[in-house]
């Protein structure tokens, strides 16, 4: 038995194994468990050594950043990497289009307020909640005011929008409005009446079964036919329109999806306790179907977002239409990469913010406990 | 009056009744304003345009096509360009979809952040965008035609696109299909027989290896004894481009890989949610069983991974075609850029054109939405 220490307990323990703990030991469990796992981690190294330095080179070390450079050419002789003089030159383009330079106050003032305007929609733990709410609710008539002019402002007409402004006004107008009508739309759909059934159906499933570009082409080309002679439509107020009813086919199925899913019992309850339909779907059942439905409207959110590139097909200057018109000058040919890179840096930020948000209020309101 | 109004069924009727007299009467103010306008203009709704002379070139046509044919014939090369990149669109976003996806739930740290940063990346820039960036990479960056990047004198790289060789098929290359087509059904054969037995006696035959050897084998001996019906004809460099060979189009490639990558992306997160809602017990208890792992792979997990999976999937493949319009921004001659762009350019009848372009892809989405329907019926869990 002298195998053992007498003195059990009494020792100071060893130190782990050091391949196991640590760095070495991070590395060893996470990039190196087994041979497949070794052999994945040098493809995997080999693919970043093949990319990471070359992009960068590209992106940051051998580019020109400078806005004195009024030619590709001059850039082409200072380094070999991306000329961001190009985004220079057309950054306020970029992001006003050709709205008139002593008016951009206004953009910024309305973009600034947006957010203020977002904040008790997004949080509902602010201080001053109720005060916000009102002001949210007449954001939409000052952000109105604001861009067009009226009222003493100057005015200014929507042919000269453009750029991100652009971006940012369609997508969050098309946002604000397609929701409500969404929901309309697959309570239309679920509804008792056969006939409003049939309705809500052929409308959804027409504007999902459509490309939005069609759909473009038809505000930009047809809807003169559909009006009385001499009408005439603002053609930002088209297309804004069109992503309107389009994105609402969208939300209405993501939210038929939710409503699907809330057991008839909730119904029935509601039922036996006296409410009327509006009350009950607005106390009962909504809040369920939406809260479920969550994921699935912010997808259709970041959908829509990017979907507002498309109006460059029918002439609109948004960021890409910009850089069309930026390509076309021959200072600056052939500078695409720079460009659409920029744009993408752009929508990548605000999508990805907004896919951000969706986890967070997805955790948030989950009041399951399946992972607890 | 409060009376009828309080009971539900004849409230409902007069709810009814009120939304069919606005919507109708919506409608009519369209259509007379329509027929008034075209009177207006001085004409009627025709198709009759559709059988003349369309007068314009398309450089991307599968069947025979030139500017003397019709508008009919121009439409049909859209469908068939649309078709065609919607085709091998789905592939490529399947494949890197899966891969991504798998990647995603790799143990591997890089290779999971790789996909990651992939995945975000793809899904969060608008599809135009990365249509027109790698429209704009191939065209402004890839060199000339003199300079072209050459992959073992095989395939080159330039700004006009790829050129490869293209196959050219002897009548006898038909003896080789058939051969493909004779494997093909004496694998399910073998496949079906193999099963039975199985089932009877329990004894396994090694129904994979014998169906991939047959599949290769056959077609292959065929080809060698028809004397290689088949050769290629390699793209070669004469004056100021190349000659012969088939060239994909800078469009082409362009709207291809777009669409393959964000599409794949959507893929990717579909995978991996779909392997994650497989619960770990189930591994678990196909282990217990005694399978092996890809055995328990391929009849336990994946079985209900692709319940979850395929749904989806679908709708993405909806999505990719639906998306593959946005051919017209780089000038890819799909749908929307035949009757839809150049026809309706030419003959001005904006009404005919965008009610033909909208009736093709309802008819697309629709069958699609009906077969997936059907799909869903066949696959849903039969609860008792």
């Amino acid at each position: 038995m002298d195998k053992y220490p007498q003195n059990t307990g009494t020792q100071e323990d060893l130190p782990p194994p050091i391949m196991h703990v640590g760095v070495a030991g991070w590395i060893r469990k996470n990039m190196l468990s087994s041979p497949t796992d070794v052999f994945l981690t040098v493809i995997s190294i080999y693919i970043l050594y093949e990319i990471v330095p070359p992009l960068a080179n590209w992106v940051f070390f051998d580019a020109v950043f400078s806005g004195d450079v009024e030619h590709r050419n001059e850039c082409r002789e200072i380094a070999s990497g991306a000329c961001w003089s190009v985004i220079v030159a057309r950054f306020e383009q970029l992001l006003y289009g050709f709205y008139p330079v002593h008016l951009r106050w206004r953009v910024n003032l309305t973009f600034i307020l947006l957010f203020v305007a977002l904040i008790p929609l997004l949080y509902d733990q602010v201080r001053g909640r109720k005060y916000l709410l009102w002001f949210t609710l007449i954001y939409p008539i000052f952000a109105f005011l604001m861009l067009w002019g009226g009222l003493g402002l100057e005015s200014v007409e929507s042919s000269k929008f453009g750029g991100f402004l652009l971006t940012v006004l369609i997508g969050v107008t098309g946002i604000a409005v397609s929701l409500p009508l969404g929901i309309a739309l697959s309570l239309g759909r679920q509804s008792s009446m056969p006939l409003m059934r049939l309705l809500s159906v052929c409308y959804i499933e027409f504007f999902r079964g459509v490309p939005l570009i069609t759909l473009l082409f038809v505000a930009s080309t047809l809807l003169n036919y559909f009006m009385p002679p001499g009408t005439y439509f603002d053609l930002l107020l088209r297309v804004i329109i069109m992503v309107i009813l389009f994105a609402a086919a969208y939300i209405a199925e993501v939210v038929r999806g939710g409503l699907a899913a809330i057991p008839r019992g909730q119904f029935e309850a509601a039922d036996a306790l006296g409410l009327k339909y509006a009350n009950c779907m607005r106390l009962i059942i909504l809040p369920q179907a939406l809260k479920i439905s969550i994921p699935g409207i912010v997808n259709t959110f970041i959908g829509l977002y990017k979907d507002t590139t498309l109006v460059v097909i029918v002439g609109l200057l948004d960021p890409l239409g910009i850089s069309g018109a930026t390509l076309a000058d021959s200072r600056w040919q052939g500078l695409s990469t720079e460009l659409y890179m920029f744009i993408a840096l752009g929508f990548f930020i605000s999508c990805f913010a907004m896919s951000r948000y969706s986890l967070y209020l997805e955790r948030k309101l989950d009041t399951g406990h399946k992972n607890q | 009056m409060s009376h009828i109004w309080a009971d539900k069924k004849s409230r409902q009727i007069i709810i009814q009744i009120i939304v069919i007299v606005v919507v109708l009467s919506l409608l009519g103010f369209f259509v007379r304003n329509t027929l008034n306008n075209l009177e207006l203009l001085g004409r009627e709704a025709s198709y009759s345009f559709l059988f003349a002379p369309s007068n314009y070139d398309i450089n991307q046509h599968l069947i025979e096509y030139d500017s003397r044919s019709t508008h009919l014939r121009a439409t049909v090369v859209g469908i068939i360009n649309t078709g065609l990149v919607a085709f091998f669109g789905i592939m490529l976003a399947t494949l890197i979809g899966f891969v991504a996806g798998v990647s995603r739930l790799s143990s591997n740290f890089l290779v999971n952040r790789i996909a990651y940063v992939f995945v975000e990346f793809s899904r969060n820039v608008p599809i135009l965008l990365w249509i027109l960036l790698w429209h704009g990479l191939i065209v402004h960056n890839m060199p000339h035609p003199k300079q072209a990047i050459a992959a073992y004198d095989f395939a080159f790289l330039t700004n006009r696109g790829i050129y490869v060789p293209k196959p050219l098929l002897e009548p006898a290359f038909w003896g080789v299909a058939a051969a493909l087509a004779i494997a093909l059904a004496g694998a399910y054969y073998f496949y079906r027989i193999a099963k039975r037995k199985q089932e009877v006696t329990g004894k396994q035959y090694p129904v994979y290896w014998v169906n991939c050897s047959l599949i290769v084998v056959l077609p292959l001996l065929a080809f060698w004894l028809l004397g290689f019906p088949a050769q290629l004809e390699y793209p070669v460099f004469q004056g100021f481009n190349f000659k012969g060979g088939l060239v994909l189009s800078p469009e082409f490639i362009a709207l291809l890989i777009a669409l393959g990558v964000y599409t794949g992306a959507f893929i990717a997160e579909i995978v991996r949610a779909g392997i994650l809602a497989v619960s770990y017990g189930q591994t678990e208890a196909a282990y217990a069983l005694g399978l092996k792992p890809n055995l328990a792979m391929r009849m336990v997990i994946l079985p209900q991974a692709l319940r979850v999976i395929v749904p989806p999937m679908i709708s993405q493949y909806l999505n990719l075609t639906k998306n593959s319009s946005l051919a017209i921004a780089v000038g890819y001659m799909d749908i929307v850029a035949t009757i839809g762009g150049i026809s309706l350019n030419q003959t001005g009848r904006a009404l005919e054109c965008m009610s033909i372009v909208l009736a093709l892809y309802l008819c697309i989405s629709l069958s699609i939405s009906a077969f997936m329907n059907w799909y869903n019926k066949r696959i849903s869990l039969v609860e008792r």
